[in-house]
């Protein structure tokens, strides 16, 4: 059981600040790092894998820190988002060498392991320079696994990968967590995150924006986008009447449902408003119910009001 | 030292095309030798300008710069180091085991082809094909420390590299003579001057100036690349 923690900690490149005053914890099970692009995610994970000193507070693995302690990396398993890799090797060769690095006692069953866990026995003995983005994926995760470490960080790791490899990956980080591994992931992808992690910690614009269950943050916020999914005695007029509103961003009809699917972009006013345009109309409302349970919402909110 | 990191600095050094470079580039002198031997036959002053200007001044230092920053730069440049340093390793030994297989470039495409010159050109008189060899292997030991701290230093080590070896050591060392007491090829030429027959070969460094600064280089060298490497830190997003 290990566990990051992030103290205080800012970051910033001469004029530019990437990471400002963030705290968090990440235990085990598996944890999404989202932001979208340039939120200081791939500045938090290199600070997190001892690749740069935070320029303030303190970023530890089980209150030892991570920066110029090369023994950390014991525990850690590393993928990062770049490429490049020692193309020259094979992918067996590849994920040897770096059992070797490790010192394990017995690099070459290491290595098989890692490379069966990840399902790239079948390639192993191809150069890496033939593989397609998402087997260099799986390689980097074998080299990163192979001196089974208590936690994984992966940097951006679902980039490129075509969905029967995601879904492939997904189901490993799940393992891992659920063996009592701390994984941490980054993405910008909401509904990687979304499918995968339970816990999330939303990073935007080198801010903490949001941190904990899913289910929770979308609570914490009601002003945010919401889907409700209506049924009426007369959805067309209902719709008519509703779209006029400036609480209302979009009506659609839907015929499989029945039912209308209604954004709306103020909350307070939204539930205001049906039952009296529908009072006003004659309208008979036979079901409200929200309906949108996506990151898509929580995070499109949270960029827009960071 | 340690034997993974020599063999992917190995193979990344002489894989691809870099491996070529370094073959061609003691080939050329060995052809150019025997060239030489067969129209000019053996004579000194010839054998001293061409194993001083074209082995110790040329070949050497670029081999130096080609191995040595060949050794690291392209690795950091990729972000493939990533793999090396990741790792429970102290980094002041993958900085040493770089140093050993640059090296260990320098005396097989260096020093060895150097001697081998010498031998063609002027046979194993006057010691002079040995007092060269032993110079080019003093000087690329110098050499692969300073270009692999440039190649963990800077982007651009293969460029300071080369003003550091052409610029400073021949142009500047040609006018200002104080320049050349600051320069790896002198230094080399000292000890060359130590073990060939009195007279034969000169330098602008005289022997007890020469070999303490030629192991100081190399392992404050060594010192500061391992130092600068334990602190490197990865572009991010910024």
């Amino acid at each position: 059981m290990t566990t990051i923690s992030i103290d205080r900690v800012s970051r910033w490149f001469g004029n530019v600040v990437a990471v400002n005053d963030i705290s968090m914890q990440i235990g085990p099970g598996v944890t999404g790092l989202l932001g979208p692009n340039g939120a200081g995610k791939s500045t938090l994970i290199h600070m997190m894998s001892g690749f740069l000193p935070p320029s303030t507070g303190r970023v530890d693995i089980d209150g030892v820190p991570v920066w110029k302690n090369q023994q950390a990396y014991r525990q850690i398993g590393l993928v990062p988002e770049r490429e490049a890799m020692y193309d020259f090797l094979t992918g067996h060769e590849f994920v040897l060498a770096n059992a070797e690095l490790h010192g394990l006692p017995d690099p070459g069953a290491a290595a098989r392991r890692a490379l069966a866990t990840v399902e790239m026995e079948y390639a192993q003995d191809r150069k890496v320079t033939t593989y397609s983005k998402g087997m260099k994926q799986r390689v980097k995760m074998a080299s990163a696994l192979v001196h089974e470490p208590s936690v994984l960080m992966l940097d951006e790791p679902f980039n490129g990968m075509d969905p029967r490899q995601r879904m492939h990956l997904m189901e490993l980080l799940r393992r891992f967590g659920a063996e009592g591994r701390t994984v941490l992931f980054s993405s910008h992808i909401l509904e990687e995150v979304e499918q995968l992690a339970r816990h999330i910690e939303v990073v935007v614009a080198g801010r903490h924006a949001a941190s904990g269950d899913f289910h929770k943050i979308r609570r914490l916020m009601t002003s945010r986008p919401h889907q409700y999914l209506v049924r009426s005695s007369d959805d067309r007029a209902l719709a008519a009447a509703l779209i006029a509103d400036t609480s209302t961003a979009g009506i659609e009809f839907d015929p499989r449902e029945q039912a209308l699917r209604i954004q709306a972009v103020d909350f307070y006013r939204f539930a205001e408003l049906v039952p009296r345009v529908a009072k006003e109309a004659g309208i008979r409302l036979l079901t409200v119910s929200p309906q949108d349970e996506s990151l898509e919402s929580v995070f499109s909110y949270l960029v827009t009001s960071a | 030292m340690n034997l993974t990191v020599a063999r992917l600095t190995a193979r990344g050094l002489l894989g691809r095309r870099r491996g070529l470079l370094l073959l061609a580039v003691p080939g050329l002198l060995l052809v150019l030798s025997v060239v030489i031997r067969v129209s000019v036959g053996q004579d000194e002053s010839t054998t001293v300008d061409v194993l001083g200007t074209l082995a110790l001044g040329t070949l050497v230092p670029l081999l130096g710069l080609i191995a040595g920053t060949g050794a690291i730069g392209p690795e950091i440049d990729d972000g493939s180091i990533i793999y090396l340093l990741a790792k429970p390793l102290p980094r002041w030994k993958i900085i040493t085991t770089k140093l050993l297989v640059s090296f260990g470039c320098t005396v097989v495409f260096g020093a060895i082809p150097t001697y081998l010159a010498g031998v063609i050109l002027f046979g194993n008189f006057e010691g002079v094909a040995v007092a060269y060899g032993i110079a080019a292997l003093c000087a690329g030991a110098a050499y692969s420390a300073i270009f692999l701290l440039l190649g963990v230093v800077t982007r651009h080590a293969v460029v300071v590299g080369l003003l550091y070896s052409l610029v400073w050591e021949s142009v500047i060392g040609s006018f200002v003579t104080g320049a050349k007491t600051l320069s790896v090829q002198q230094w080399a030429l000292a000890v060359a001057r130590q073990i060939a027959d009195p007279g034969v070969i000169t330098s602008a460094v005289h022997l007890p100036t020469a070999v303490p600064l030629l192991v100081v280089v190399t392992l404050a060298a060594g010192a500061l690349a391992a130092a600068r490497l334990s602190r490197l830190t990865l572009t991010g997003e910024q």
